[in-house]
């Protein structure tokens, strides 16, 4: 079974998102690093870019697989995961942890009300 | 239609594998991760399962005469026990497929096994028996692809691996692109030096209701086909359907970079396109890059100038497993082919610069 922790909401395309009330922290999920395989690039906004909710906001590559990222939410990049640069792997190894990816000041909270809650995000990967 | 299933479909789900298409068959592509299984066969040795490959076997007293003419290396430079690496080209000189053609020893002398590519087996059994036919050859043509389970043991532990399984047989004599029968665990095998990984490896041929036998008796890595893409894009090695497909990318043995097995002393189906380009010289040549720029380069992107004029393809491309860089295989005009060349890879639109390397990458 993929972990899927209660402390965060999800996308449907896989990524995760937490907040600490300020800042939204994005990643994917164990499902998607374990679907993807052995991470080997990821690219990421720089901070500052805006993004919209539902929009590409990068993209994450496998040895045999290129994946689109999609923003949770509305926002600005308030700061991007550099050590994916050089260590992509942090993505498998840790896709809660170290293998986030990005942040986000929101513009809109209430865009997290159309993630999707760890039941619903558990009952799509079943 | 459903896939086509190798005999050892079920050992390798219990096993973990996830399985992708390969030419019309459901083949493992990774049991637990390409890096590591990758990393296996450069570092020590591992197995694949690649029964998924075809196998067509032609035998009679005019055998030699049919896989003259419709291969473009030279057939008759085989002793029994011998195999090379050969193309099947159109009229044109057109890959159709790339292929090894096995002389079986101990048998008449006369009967030869060639291993076209996954999912072509129906194809070169029908081009063989009609070119067969129209040419009044007395020749026996076999699509024995359901017969013969195959297994690849690469790695530089390779010999140790297979020789464990078979003590009675003297592998280590045999040099690389020669074959014997083995026996493997009991079973009679036709066990090859080949393999194309750029590691010492030997191919297992074994009965398809043996195969559970033989594969178990193999100590090695199991590993996937996803990481017999990159031990090959690492050595340059041409994939079919990829870098060469008669209708989405048709090529020349020349353009193709294989011009080694064009022997245009013989006669065959094609040589005569190929006589001919080999005076004019190709316009496009294969060549490998390597990403100067973040990125990964992917089948299809574009290859540009350094001014951002498209003038080639990636056909094929990955992080090296090896190197941690990212590489690529593609066609471009003869005049950007020199390596050290600078040109740019349009990754999903965006210009990378990338730089012309004469494959293998990697130093074997």
């Amino acid at each position: 079974m993929f972990e899927i922790p209660d402390d965060r909401k999800y996308l449907e395309s896989h990524e995760w998102t937490t907040t600490d009330g300020d800042t939204v922290r994005v990643g994917i999920s164990d499902f998607a690093q374990d679907e993807l395989g052995d991470v080997v690039f990821v690219e990421l906004p720089a901070e500052g870019d805006e993004v919209a909710a539902g929009d590409e906001f990068g993209v994450v590559e496998s040895i045999k697989a290129v994946s689109d990222l999609y923003a949770p939410i509305s926002g600005t990049v308030a700061a991007v995961n550099e050590d994916l640069f050089d260590a992509p792997e942090l993505v498998n190894d840790d896709p809660y942890g170290d293998g986030w990816m990005l942040e986000l000041e929101p513009s809109d909270t209430d865009e997290f009300d159309d993630l999707l809650s760890p039941e619903e995000y558990r009952e799509q990967t079943e | 239609m459903g896939l086509r299933k190798p005999p050892l479909y079920d050992a390798h789900a219990d096993a973990g594998a996830r399985f992708t298409e390969f030419g019309g068959w459901d083949m493992p592509v990774e049991y637990d991760s390409i890096k590591a299984e990758h990393a296996a066969v450069r570092e020590s040795v591992g197995i694949f399962d690649v029964s998924h490959m075809s196998e067509i076997e032609v035998s009679g007293p005019d055998a030699t005469a049919l896989m003259q003419r419709l291969t473009t290396n030279d057939v008759t430079a085989l002793d029994p026990g011998d195999s090379q690496y050969s193309a099947i080209v159109d009229d044109e000189g057109v890959i159709i497929d790339d292929t090894v053609v096995y002389r079986l020893p101990d048998r008449d002398g006369r009967v030869y096994l060639f291993i076209p590519n996954a999912g072509h087996d129906e194809e070169m059994y029908d081009r063989w028996t009609s070119f067969r036919d129209d040419w009044d050859l007395d020749a026996t043509v076999e699509d024995v692809t359901e017969e013969w389970a195959m297994f690849a043991v690469q790695g530089p532990d390779a010999l140790d691996t297979v020789t464990d399984a078979a003590p009675d047989a003297n592998l280590g004599g045999l040099s690389k692109f020669q074959a014997t029968f083995a026996d493997v665990a009991g079973v009679e095998c036709w066990v090859a030096r080949t393999g194309y990984t750029g590691e010492d490896g030997f191919e297992v041929l074994c009965p398809w209701d043996d195969a559970e036998t033989v594969w178990s008796s193999l100590d090695a890595t199991p590993c996937g086909l996803g990481c017999r893409d990159t031990l090959r894009m690492e050595m340059g090695y041409l994939l079919s359907g990829q870098d060469f497909d008669p209708e989405d990318e048709p090529r020349t043995p020349y353009e193709a970079g294989i011009g080694f097995v064009v022997k245009l002393d013989t006669e065959f189906v094609g040589r005569d396109a190929l006589e001919q380009q080999r005076e004019d010289g190709v316009d496009e040549t294969f060549v490998g890059f390597t990403l100067l720029d973040r990125g990964i380069p992917r089948h299809g992107y574009d290859i540009a100038t350094e001014d951002g004029d498209v003038v080639g393809v990636v056909t094929s491309g990955t992080m090296s497993p090896t190197l941690s860089e990212p590489i690529g295989l593609g066609y471009v005009p003869t005049e950007y082919a020199e390596s050290g060349t600078i040109v740019q890879v349009l990754v999903r639109g965006r210009e990378k610069r990338a730089k012309i390397v004469t494959p293998p990458f990697i130093d074997r």
